[in-house]
C-alpha cells in the first residue's frame, strides 16, 4: 500500500496525487497521441467515435453523477450542439468559432431547461426531461427550413487555419481534434472536482437540506450544473454531427438519451473513468455483436439476423450491472485495486452501505 | 448590547400541532446557551426554523440585528450561523475532506468559470480553503479519517465530521442539535471539552440541544427548557433542573411511559 505524505496544500490539489500516478496518465495520453500511426484508419474511427461518446459521458456525468440529478434527456443537447454548430458553420463561421458556441448555445438551453425544472425530483426531473428529448425530435421535424427536417443537413468540412479535418478524407487528425476536446473537457471536470463549485454539486447530490444549511443555493447550483452539463454534451453533438457527416432527427432520439444515462450508470456513476468505461461499451457494442453474429453465423453456415439485438443485449448487460454492480465498472475496478493493494487484509463488506435515515425523519 | 440571536414570540405549526408556541428568549454573544425537554417539545424545529427551512406563522426571528425572516435558507451560513443535524445530515459520497471544505462555500470568492479553468486566483483561494480546514481537523483530530468516504464511518466519527463542517463555515453561532446523543461516556467527555474550546478559544456563541444533562450543566451558562413548544423555565442549569414545572414535565413524561409499559 502506498502512503502518501503530504508536504502542502498542493499535493491536495494538484491533477494528480503522486509521481506514478502522473506517469501512467501521461504515459496513456503518449499511446493516444500515436494511435493514427499505430492503427488502421477503420479502427481509428472506432476509438474516435467512442471519445466522442466518452465526452458526451462526462457531459451527462456532471449532471447525474456529480449533481445527483436524474436526464432522460441528454440527446436533445446533443441535436442543439450538432444542430448550431453545422449552422454557424454554413452561415460562415469558421470551426474554431462554431464549435465552441455550439457549447455555448447548448449550456444555455440546459439553464433554460434548469429553470422551470429545479423543483423536481427523481422520477418527475426524468419524466420532464424525456418529454424535452422526444420535443426535441419533433423540433428538428418542424423547423425543416433550419434543419433539412427528417431530410437531415450534411456537414461541411472542418478547417482549421486551412487545414481540412475529415473523418474519412484525414481520419488521424480528425482523432487528434477529438482527442485534444476530450482531454480539455477532462482537465475542465477535473477543475470542477478540485473546486468549491464540484464540491456544492456533490453537496446538493448527497443531501439538499444541509447543501442548503452550508450556504449553497441549491437552484443556482442545479442551473449551472444543467449548463455545464449540457454545454459539454452540446460539444460532444457537435463533433457526433462531423463524425456521421450526415445526420437528422433520427440521430437523436429518445433512444439515444437513454442510452447515455445507461452508458454512465454501467461505467460507474460519479467519475470520469466511468464515462469512458461506458463509452467503450456503448459504442464497441454493435461492432462486437456484429461480429458475433458473423461469428456464429460462420460456424453456422447460415446468416443470423435478429433485429433488436443490440438494445436487447444492452439491456441484458445494463440489469446485470444493477443487480450485480451497482457502483458500474469503474467500481469494480476500485475493488480490484483495493483488493491488491491490501493483500490480504481485505473485507468483503469493505464497500457496503451503511444504513440511512429515511429521507422524511432526517430533519427532527 | 443587543443579544447575538433573539425569539420574539414565534409560534410555527404542523396542522394541528402547535411545534413551537409563543417562544421567546435571546442568546448573548460568547455564551453557551443549552435548550433542553422531552422528545417532540420543538427543540429540533427552533433549530429548522432559524435555518430558515420553516416559515413561522408568528413572531420574529433576529440575528445581529438583522431580521432573519427576510432571508432564505441559504443565506444564514453566510450570516456567520452553523449548524449540526440530529440524525447526521452528512455528504455520504464524499470525502471526509470534501465535506468539510463544503463547509467553506460560506468563503468561497471565486466564480464558477474560474473555478472551471482552475485560474491562478481559484488555486490560492483553493489553498485558503485546505489551511482554514486543516486547522479544523486537527482540533478534532480527525486526521486519520480525512481521505475516508463517510459512508463506511462509524457513527461517533459521523458526529465529530458533521460538527466540523459547521467549524469550518467560521460561524458567530454554532448550532449543535445533540452533539452527545448515541455516544459512549468518552465521547461526550471530548464534545464537552469541544464545546469549551469553542466558546473560550474561538469565541463562538453556541446554541445546543442536549439530553444529557451532565453535559449540560457541564458547559452551559444558561438552559432553556421546552415542553409541547412552550417554555418552561428559564435559568442556570442548577435553576431549570429543579424548576418545579420542568421536574413536573419529566415526570408527566415518565408517568406516560409507564402507562404505556403498563
Ligand atoms: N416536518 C414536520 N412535519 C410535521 N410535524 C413535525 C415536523 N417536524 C416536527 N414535527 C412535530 O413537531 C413537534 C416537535 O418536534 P421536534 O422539534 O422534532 O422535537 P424535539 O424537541 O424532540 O427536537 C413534534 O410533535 C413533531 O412530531
Ligand atoms: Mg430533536
Amino acid at each position: 500500500m502506498r502512503t502518501v505524505f503530504k508536504t502542502s496544500y498542493d499535493a491536495d490539489i494538484d491533477y494528480f496525487r503522486h509521481g506514478m500516478h502522473a506517469f501512467w496518465y501521461l504515459a496513456l495520453l503518449l499511446i493516444m497521441i500515436v494511435l493514427p500511426f499505430l492503427m488502421s484508419p477503420f479502427a481509428i474511427g472506432e476509438v474516435t467515435n467512442v471519445l466522442i461518446w466518452s465526452i458526451a459521458g462526462m457531459g451527462i456525468m456532471l449532471l447525474v453523477g456529480q449533481t445527483g440529478q436524474a436526464s432522460l434527456g441528454h440527446a436533445a443537447f446533443l441535436a442543439v450542439g450538432c444542430y448550431a454548430n453545422v449552422l454557424l458553420q454554413n452561415a460562415g463561421l469558421p470551426f474554431i468559432l462554431s464549435f465552441p458556441l455550439a457549447g455555448v448555445i447548448a449550456g444555455l438551453a440546459g439553464v433554460a431547461l434548469a429553470i422551470p425544472t429545479t423543483r423536481l425530483h427523481g422520477i418527475y426531473l426524468a419524466i420532464a426531461t424525456l418529454a424535452v428529448s422526444i420535443l426535441a425530435d419533433d423540433l428538428i421535424v418542424v423547423a425543416e427550413p433550419l434543419t433539412g427536417g427528417i431530410n437531415g443537413l450534411l456537414a461541411p468540412t472542418i478547417e482549421i487555419f486551412g487545414l481540412p479535418f475529415d473523418r474519412y478524407g484525414t481520419p488521424g487528425r480528425f482523432y487528434w481534434l477529438v482527442l485534444l476536446v476530450t482531454v480539455l473537457v477532462v482537465l475542465a471536470y477535473r477543475n470542477i472536482q478540485r473546486s468549491p463549485l464540484g464540491r456544492s454539486f456533490a453537496a446538493v447530490r448527497d443531501s439538499e437540506i444541509s447543501a442548503q444549511a452550508m450556504g449553497v443555493n441549491i437552484a443556482r447550483t442545479k442551473a449551472v450544473a444543467f449548463g455545464l452539463s449540457t454545454a459539454i454534451t452540446g460539444l460532444a453533438g457537435a463533433l457526433m454531427g462531423h463524425f456521421a457527416g450526415i445526420f437528422n432527427n433520427e440521430t437523436f432520439t429518445i433512444i439515444i438519451s437513454i442510452q447515455l444515462l445507461l452508458m454512465i450508470v454501467i461505467g460507474g456513476l460519479g467519475s470520469i473513468h466511468g464515462a469512458f468505461f461506458g463509452a467503450i461499451i456503448v459504442a464497441l457494442l454493435p461492432q462486437t455483436i456484429s461480429t458475433l453474429r458473423d461469428g456464429l453465423g460462420d460456424i453456422l453456415g447460415t446468416t443470423i439476423r435478429v433485429p433488436g439485438m443490440e438494445s436487447a443485449a444492452f439491456g441484458a448487460i445494463l440489469i446485470l450491472f444493477i443487480l450485480f454492480e451497482p457502483m458500474g465498472i469503474y467500481g469494480r475496478w476500485i475493488k480490484i485495486r483495493t483488493y491488491f493493494q491490501l493483500f490480504p487484509f481485505y473485507r468483503k463488506d469493505m464497500f457496503r452501505r451503511q444504513k440511512s435515515y429515511l429521507k422524511t425523519e432526517r430533519m427532527r | 448590547m443587543s443579544p447575538l440571536l433573539e425569539f420574539r414570540d414565534v409560534t410555527l405549526r404542523f396542522g394541528g400541532v402547535v411545534a413551537v408556541n409563543k417562544v421567546s428568549f435571546s442568546v448573548e454573544e460568547g455564551e453557551v446557551f443549552a435548550l433542553v425537554g422531552p422528545n417532540g417539545a420543538g427543540k429540533s424545529t427552533v433549530f429548522n426554523l432559524i435555518s430558515r427551512f420553516y416559515e413561522p406563522a408568528e413572531g420574529e426571528i433576529i440575528f445581529a440585528g438583522e431580521d432573519l425572516l427576510r432571508h432564505p435558507p441559504h443565506d444564514i451560513a453566510r450570516l456567520g450561523i452553523a449548524r449540526t443535524f440530529q440524525n447526521i445530515e452528512l455528504f455520504e459520497q464524499a470525502t471526509v475532506l470534501q465535506n468539510l471544505l463544503v463547509g467553506r462555500h460560506r468563503h468561497r470568492k471565486t466564480r464558477a468559470w474560474s473555478e472551471v479553468l482552475f485560474t491562478p486566483a481559484a488555486r490560492e483561494e483553493e489553498r485558503r480553503h485546505r489551511e482554514a480546514v486543516e486547522k479544523v481537523i486537527d482540533f478534532l483530530d480527525l486526521q486519520a479519517y480525512r481521505e475516508k468516504y463517510i459512508a463506511g464511518l462509524p457513527y461517533g466519527v459521523r458526529k465529530v465530521v458533521e460538527m466540523g463542517r459547521a467549524l469550518a463555515i467560521e460561524p458567530r453561532l454554532l448550532l449543535l442539535d445533540e452533539p452527545a446523543s448515541g455516544l459512549s461516556v468518552e465521547e461526550t467527555q471530548d464534545v464537552a471539552f469541544w464545546v469549551e474550546d469553542i466558546k473560550k478559544q474561538m469565541g463562538v456563541t453556541v446554541l445546543m440541544v442536549e439530553h444529557d444533562m451532565h453535559l449540560v450543566s457541564a458547559v452551559s451558562d444558561r438552559v432553556l427548557a421546552l415542553a409541547d413548544g412552550k417554555t418552561l423555565a428559564l435559568g442556570t442549569p442548577h435553576e431549570v433542573q429543579n424548576h418545579p414545572k420542568v421536574i413536573e414535565a419529566y415526570i408527566g413524561v415518565a408517568d406516560e411511559s409507564e402507562k404505556v409499559l403498563a
